[in-house]
């Protein structure tokens, strides 16, 4: 596994942690308050182990997830959307867990035994992110709202798989192929979060103290 | 000179941050002690990656060696070698005893919904198994929320990794 498709794992999960976490405090339901909290802990955790496996051992991954600029990360615009109505926001969540696991798949089967080993770790936890859109998506995928969002995010949700990976999530999504909104640029929306996100850091450089 | 049994010994005094009725040794995140010249080699797999007591678990450890005069290291093992099979059955009963019910065994695939909403989880409360899941997520990443149909008490249910 080469460390620019790391990285762009790393950087995926810590940016739609960032986003999940918008959830916090004002989601529709409370059961969903507790939810989204959750996946976007879990989410940040994932990140944090693959930027630590990327530095190695005596590296430092709070460097690597925050001292690059925007530009500089590997996410998929997919991530980095500020979406603010519940039909795109579970369509995206639907959306990002099906490639997601396409792609953890994938690399359960790495050679490099530390990758393989943590994509397995990372795949039982993401059952429960993956029940969780499931359930979602039996509830809404009749509601015309939700299908206008699917369509909507689709050529992102492309995206986040490499073009040899992308005729699995056709089959599963069941929509048709079209051009994906690629890894590699970024949107608009990504700069606001980089600075929301990296502002302690930015603020206290030699170590933020509580 | 330090033993490994002494180590052991003395990790069991730590509790969960989160669940303080199971120690360390108890939910099974300790994989091996090797001790060498009064220095301590601790291999740590975390339950959950984003788990936030990560850093106090290991901390615990490291002040819980050097108090029996070691040098020690802690090396956190992110691979799939902690499951919650490993909790031991002092701990699940614990577990149990605290209102957590005990995770259900690990199976060769993750678990699926439709296995969730199942009637096979106990309630700690009363025993029976008529209970509904309230939701996949809880207060911290390991649990689940459950409700029990006939002693109407909800309930913490430990996830399965």
């Amino acid at each position: 596994m080469n460390e620019q498709a790391l990285l762009g794992l790393a950087d995926d999960e810590l940016v739609l942690g960032w986003r999940d976490s918008e959830w916090t405090g004002i989601a529709p339901l409370l059961e969903e308050d507790v939810a989204f909290s959750s996946i976007a802990q879990n989410e940040i955790g994932h990140a944090r182990a693959v930027y630590e496996l990327v530095v190695g051992p005596d590296g430092d991954a709070d460097a690597l997830a925050f001292d690059r600029k925007p530009e500089e990360y590997r996410c998929a615009p997919l991530v980095e959307l500020h979406v603010l109505d519940w039909a795109h926001t579970i369509a995206r969540r639907w959306l990002y867990e099906v490639a997601d696991e396409i792609r953890i798949t994938a690399l359960k089967g790495d050679p490099d035994p530390a990758v393989a080993g943590l994509a397995a770790k990372i795949d039982r936890e993401e059952a429960y992110h993956r029940m969780h859109a499931e359930m979602w998506h039996e509830r809404l995928q009749d509601e015309s709202r939700f299908r206008a969002a699917v369509d909507e995010l689709w050529p992102y949700a492309l995206g986040v798989l490499p073009a040899e990976l992308r005729g699995e999530l056709v089959e599963r999504v069941g929509l048709a192929q079209v051009d994906a909104v690629d890894r590699g640029t970024h949107t608009d929306e990504l700069a606001p979060l980089w600075e929301e996100m990296t502002m302690v850091r930015r603020s206290a450089p030699a170590g933020a103290q509580w | 000179m330090v033993a490994e049994a002494q180590v052991w010994k003395a990790l069991e005094q730590i509790p969960d941050p989160e669940i303080p009725v199971v120690s360390l040794v108890e939910l099974g995140v300790i994989r091996s002690i090797d001790v060498r010249n009064g220095h301590v080699r601790i291999e740590f797999t975390p339950t959950f990656l984003g788990c936030p007591a990560l850093e106090v678990m290991k901390r615990a450890m490291e002040e819980k060696v050097a108090g029996l005069g070691a040098e020690p290291e802690v090396e956190v093992i992110s691979d799939d070698s902690w499951s919650t099979d490993r909790i031991t059955p002092a701990g699940r009963e614990k577990l149990r005893a605290a209102g957590f019910a005990p995770p259900a065994p690990r199976e060769a695939s993750a678990p699926r919904l439709v296995q969730l909403q199942a009637n096979v989880f106990r309630c700690p409360y009363c025993g029976s198994t008529e209970t509904r899941l309230e939701n996949i997520f809880g207060p911290t990443p390991c649990r689940s929320l459950r409700y029990c149909e006939s002693c109407r008490q909800p309930f913490e249910q430990f996830k399965t990794i």
